[in-house]
C-alpha cells in the first residue's frame, strides 16, 4: 500500500509541476520586444517596469552563456533571429560583430552625448552603454599585515616584493584574462610577451576563470581561502566588496590598481532581420536615458557611458575610474586576438 | 547478444500482434533522440564541413596532425580511463555492502552517495578547492570519482538488489569460498551492470567540462575543454566539428567495447530478500570497510559545503526569503524553475526509457532496430553541451514554432542527458525476467498490455522509481547543457549559483553556498524517495 501511495504522490506532484509550467513560454502580447545577451545582464525590475509603462513594450529577456557565446550565437543565428535586440557585445568582439553584418544601423536618442572615447563604431551600428575596467586589485589587509607596499604599475608586479602574489585569468577561457593580456599589450608593445616572461619568472599563477581567481586564490574576497593579495578583477570590485558585506565596513578591504586598468566598453545593437525594429530602437533609446545609466553601477557592476549620470554612493566612496586607462582600438584587438591568445598560451603555460 | 531471449520466440501470431506497438515504443524515443539531438548536432557539424556548398572533410585530418590536439587527444582519454577505474573501485564494494544488507540508514547512506551527482561543479571545485585538492591529474580523478560513485552505486546496485541468492548458495555448499563464490557465480551475473556503469562513467569524465577547467588548471585541456574554447570563444566551427568528430569516434568505440564485454544477460532465481547485517563487532569489520571509502570521499567535502554553508555565513539563507520573489534572478524562483523543469524532463525520460526498454527486452522482429537505438541513447553523453546548444539554434529556426527559445527545449536537454540512465537502470532488470513467466501469462490469455503490466512492470517498478529519482537529480543538477541553451528568463538552481559566485562580494558568496546547500537536500530526499517506494517491493 505504502508504494502505491508514494508512487500516486510522485505521479500528482509531476503533474502539478507539469501543469504549472507552460506560463513562460509564449506571452501573446502584441509588443514585445526580445533582447538577446549573456549571462550577466540584470537590470532593476522597476526600471524595466518603467520602459513598459512609457513606451507599451515588454521586454522578454533571452540570456546565454558568457558574452562570447552569447555573440557567436547571435552569428550564428543571423538569417533567423532570436530576437530584436542585442546587448554585451565589447570592445575586445566589437569587431567581429560588425564584420559579421549582426546589427542594423540605428543611432540612438543621445548618443552624441556620449564621450568619443566610447564611440569605437563610427558607422552607428553598435551603441555604446556602459564601461567598466579590468584592473589588478590588491588584499589591503595582506600588505599592511606584512608591511609591503601596495604596487602601483604594471611593471612593479615582476619586481621580487612581489614575487608569488598575483594570480590571472586564462585569456584563452577568461573575457577578464583578454582584457588583461591587452593591457600588457598596450602597455608594453611588441615586448609585451617579455613582459609575461617577467610575470611568470616571478611566480604568476594563472587559473581558468574569474570565479576560480577571484573566489578562489585571491586573499581579499570575502570568506576566501586563497592566498594570493594580488588578482586580475575590476575597478567596481572594491564597490561590491563593501555593497555586498553585511554589515557593511567603512572602508573597502581591497583597493584597485588604477594604472594598470584596461578598459571594456559594452555595446548594444537592433538585431539585422529583427521582427521588431522599432521596439529594438525603443529598448536601445531607454538604455541611453537616464533611468536606466543611473541603474548599470549597481545592477551589472559597470560604468554608465551617459556623462554626468549620478553614482551611488558605494562607487562615489569605494570605486576609483582611471584616468588613463590602456586602451586598444578595436581593429588591433579583432586583429591579433586569436594571435595574442596562442603565443600567450605557447609562451606562458606550456 | 542475448540468447536466452531467441530460445524464448513467442509463436507467431503473437510476434505479428506485437509489432504495432513495437515499432511505437521504439519509434518515439527514436523520433525525439533524431530531432532533438541527432538533427542539431549534424547541423553543427555541417556547417563546421562545408566549404563554399561542398562537403570537406580535411579538418579532421588537419586536427589528427596536430601534435597539441593529439596530446588533448590522449591526456583525454588518459584520464578518463583512470577516472573510471578509481570510480569502480571505491563504488563497488560499497554497493555490494548496500546490496547485500538491510540496516537502519542504508537508504539514507544511498542518498548521501548519490547526492554529489547533481551538484554543479563550481560548487565542489570550491569545497575541493578548500581542501587543498586542485592543479593536478589526481584532483581531476578525485574529483570524477566524487561525482561518478552515484552512477555506480544506483546502475550497479539495482541489479545487485534483484540477484537470487540460490546460486550463490549452491556454490557454498558444494563447498566453494566466500571469493571463488564472487567471482564465478555474483560477478558474471553482475558484469553487464558493471559495464553498464562503468562506461557511462568513463563518458562522463571523458566529456567532463567543469571539473578539468576548474579543478585541474590552465594546463589541462581535454576534447571537451578544446571544443568549447572553438566553438564558443573562437567561433571556429571548422576546428570544432573536427574534434567533436574525433570525440564521438572514441566514445563510439568506447561503447562498442562495452558491449562486447557485457556479455550474454544472465536469468537468475528470484531475488531474495536482503540479509541482516552479520552479529558482532568484529564480522561488521568487514561490511564496514567497504562502504566507508566512499563514504569518506562523499562526506568530507560535502560537509566542508555544508559547513561553509552555515557556519561563516548563515545569513546566506535569510537572503533567500528576504529577495523579492518573481524576480527572474532570485533564489526562490530558481528553484521553483528547476523543481518543474525536472518534473517534466524527469516524465519525459522515464516515459521514453521504459518504452524503450521494453522494446529492447521483447524479443521478435526489429531487434536490430531495438539495439542500435538502446546504443544510440547514449549518444548524447559524449556530445559537447556547447554543440548541442549551438545546433538547437540553427535547426530549430522555422516560425511560427520557434523552438530555440521555448521553455520547453530546457526539460527536453535534461531529458536527453538522463534517458540513458534510466534504459540503462531498467533493461538490465528486464532482461532477468524468465520469458516463461510471459509466456505464461500470454497461454493463459493475457493481451500484451496486461502481460507488460502484470511481468513486466512488477519486477521494473523498483528500478523504475530508482530511475525515475536519478533522472530528476541529473535535471536538477544540470548546467553545461541549461547554460548553452537560450534561456527565456528561467534561470535554474545551478545557473542562479553560478551567476552568484561569478559576482564579487560576501552575501553572493553565502547565497551560492546555501542555494548548493539546499540542491544537495533536495537530491538527497528524492533519492531517499525513491529509496522507500522501491523498498516494499519484495513483498510482492
Amino acid at each position: 500500500m505504502r508504494t502505491r501511495l508514494s508512487i500516486l504522490v510522485i505521479v500528482l506532484m509531476l503533474a502539478v509541476a507539469a501543469c504549472s509550467s507552460s506560463s513562460p513560454t509564449g506571452a501573446k502580447t502584441t509588443r514585445t520586444v526580445t533582447l538577446v545577451t549573456h549571462d550577466s545582464f540584470a537590470v532593476s525590475k522597476p526600471v524595466l517596469a518603467g520602459f513598459t509603462k512609457s513606451t507599451g513594450w515588454k521586454v522578454r529577456v533571452l540570456k546565454n552563456g558568457d558574452a562570447g557565446a552569447a555573440l557567436n550565437q547571435v552569428i550564428l543565428t543571423k538569417d533567423a533571429p532570436l530576437g530584436d535586440v542585442m546587448f554585451g557585445v565589447d570592445n575586445t568582439f566589437l569587431t567581429r560583430a560588425l564584420d559579421q553584418h549582426v546589427f542594423a544601423t540605428f543611432r540612438a536618442r543621445g548618443v552624441s552625448r556620449i564621450p568619443s572615447a566610447f564611440q569605437l563604431d563610427p558607422s552607428h551600428h553598435a551603441t555604446p552603454i556602459d564601461f567598466g575596467d579590468v584592473c589588478v586589485n590588491a588584499d589591503r589587509r595582506w600588505f599592511s599585515d606584512h608591511q609591503v607596499e601596495i604596487p602601483k604599475t604594471l611593471d612593479q608586479l615582476t619586481e621580487p616584493a612581489y614575487r608569488d602574489l598575483l594570480v590571472v585569468e586564462n585569456p584563452a577561457t577568461s573575457s577578464t584574462g583578454l582584457a588583461f593580456v591587452a593591457a600588457t599589450v598596450a602597455h608594453s608593445n611588441r615586448g609585451w610577451l617579455n613582459y609575461w616572461d617577467r610575470l611568470r619568472a616571478n611566480g604568476v599563477k594563472i587559473v581558468d576563470g574569474w570565479e576560480a581567481a577571484y573566489n578562489g586564490e585571491f586573499s581579499g574576497a570575502a570568506g576566501s581561502k586563497g592566498t594570493r593579495p594580488l588578482v586580475v578583477s575590476y575597478a567596481s570590485s572594491p564597490p561590491a566588496e563593501v555593497y555586498f558585506a553585511d554589515p557593511k565596513p567603512t572602508t573597502a578591504p581591497t583597493v584597485s590598481l588604477d594604472a594598470t586598468c584596461f578598459r571594456q566598453v559594452e555595446f548594444a545593437g537592433v538585431l539585422r532581420g529583427a521582427a521588431h525594429p522599432d521596439g529594438a530602437r525603443a529598448l536601445i533609446d531607454f538604455m541611453l536615458s537616464a533611468r536606466f545609466q543611473r541603474d548599470l553601477p549597481l545592477s551589472m557592476f559597470v560604468d554608465p557611458v551617459m556623462p554626468n549620470t549620478p553614482l551611488p554612493e558605494v562607487f562615489n566612496k569605494f570605486a576609483t575610474i582611471p584616468s588613463r586607462p590602456f586602451t586598444l582600438t578595436p581593429t588591433q584587438i579583432g586583429r591579433d586576438r586569436s594571435r595574442w591568445i596562442s603565443q600567450w598560451t605557447a609562451h606562458v603555460l606550456r | 547478444m542475448d540468447f536466452a531471449v531467441d530460445r524464448a520466440r513467442p509463436p507467431l501470431a503473437r510476434r505479428r500482434r506485437l509489432r504495432g506497438g513495437r515499432a511505437l515504443l521504439v519509434g518515439v524515443p527514436l523520433a525525439f533522440l533524431g530531432v532533438f539531438f541527432l538533427w542539431p548536432v549534424v547541423a553543427i557539424l555541417g556547417r563546421g564541413f562545408t566549404v563554399r556548398g561542398s562537403l570537406d572533410l580535411s579538418p579532421i585530418g588537419d586536427v589528427l596532425r596536430d601534435a597539441s590536439l593529439r596530446h588533448v587527444l590522449w591526456f583525454t582519454i588518459e584520464q578518463a580511463a583512470i577516472s573510471t577505474l578509481a570510480t569502480l573501485a571505491i563504488a563497488l564494494p560499497a554497493t555490494a555492502v548496500l546490496s547485500r544488507y538491510r540496516f537502519r540508514g542504508r537508504g539514507l547512506l544511498v542518498a548521501v552517495l548519490t547526492m554529489p551527482f547533481v551538484l554543479p561543479t563550481v560548487v565542489v571545485a570550491t569545497a575541493f578547492r578548500s581542501l587543498g585538492v586542485q592543479g593536478s591529474l589526481g584532483a581531476i580523478v578525485i574529483a570524477h570519482t566524487f561525482f561518478n560513485v552515484a552512477v555506480v552505486v544506483r546502475i550497479v546496485g539495482s541489479t545487485w538488489r534483484g540477484l537470487g541468492r540460490a546460486e550463490e548458495d549452491a556454490a557454498r555448499v558444494l563447498g566453494a569460498s566466500p571469493l571463488r563464490t564472487f567471482v564465478t557465480v555474483t560477478l558474471p551475473a553482475l558484469r553487464p551492470a558493471i559495464i553498464a556503469a562503468a562506461s557511462i562513467v568513463f563518458l562522463f569524465c571523458f566529456t567532463s567540462f567543469g571539473v578539468i577547467l576548474i579543478l585541474g588548471g590552465p594546463q589541462f585541456a581535454t576534447l571537451e575543454t578544446e571544443i568549447y574554447r572553438q566553438t564558443a570563444q573562437l567561433l571556429d566551427l571548422r576546428t570544432a566539428a573536427a574534434l567533436s568528430v574525433v570525440q564521438l569516434a572514441a566514445v563510439v568505440s568506447a561503447l562498442v567495447v562495452a558491449g562486447t564485454m557485457t556479455g550474454r544477460a544472465q536469468r537468475v532465481s528470484r531475488p531474495a530478500a536482503p540479509r541482516r547485517l552479520p552479529v558482532g563487532r568484529r564480522a561488521r569489520l568487514l561490511p564496514a570497510a567497504g562502504v566507508l571509502p566512499a563514504l569518506l570521499l562523499v562526506a568530507i567535502p560535502s560537509l566542508d559545503l555544508l559547513r561553509q554553508s552555515f557556519a561563516d555565513h548563515a545569513y546566506g539563507y535569510t537572503h533567500l526569503g528576504t529577495l523579492p520573489l518573481g524576480a527572474p534572478e532570485t533564489s526562490a524562483v530558481a528553484l521553483l524553475n528547476s523543481l518543474r523543469i525536472a518534473a517534466v524532463a524527469t516524465l519525459m525520460a522515464v516515459l521514453l526509457g521504459l518504452a524503450l526498454a521494453t522494446a529492447v527486452t521483447r524479443p521478435g522482429r526489429g531487434d536490430r532496430l531495438a539495439r542500435a537505438a538502446q546504443s544510440l541513447v547514449v549518444l548524447p553523453l559524449g556530445v559537447s553541451a556547447v554543440t548541442v546548444g549551438f545546433g538547437f539554434l540553427i535547426v530549430f529556426d522555422a516560425p511560427p514554432v520557434d523552438l530555440r527559445t521555448s521553455w520547453w527545449i530546457i526539460p527536453i536537454a535534461h531529458a536527453l542527458v538522463a534517458l540513458p540512465f534510466v534504459v540503462r537502470a531498467t533493461v538490465t532488470v528486464l532482461r532477468a525476467i524468465d520469458p516463461r513467466q510471459r509466456e505464461a501469462a500470454a497461454l493463459l490469455g493475457a493481451p500484451p498490455w496486461r502481460v507488460w503490466r502484470e511481468i513486466d512492470l512488477r519486477s521494473i517498478r523498483r528500478a523504475a522509481a530508482v530511475a525515475a529519482g536519478f533522472a530528476f537529480a541529473i535535471s536538477l543538477g544540470e548546467f553545461g547543457a541549461t547554460l548553452f541553451i537560450v534561456r527565456p528568463d528561467t534561470t535554474t538552481v545551478p545557473v542562479a549559483i553560478y551567476r552568484f559566485l561569478s559576482r564579487p562580494g560576501a552575501t553572493n558568496v553565502d547565497q551560492a553556498m546555501a542555494l548548493a546547500a539546499i540542491l544537495m537536500v533536495i537530491t538527497g530526499l528524492v533519492a531517499l524517495v525513491g529509496e522507500r517506494s522501491g523498498r516494499t517491493d519484495s513483498a510482492f
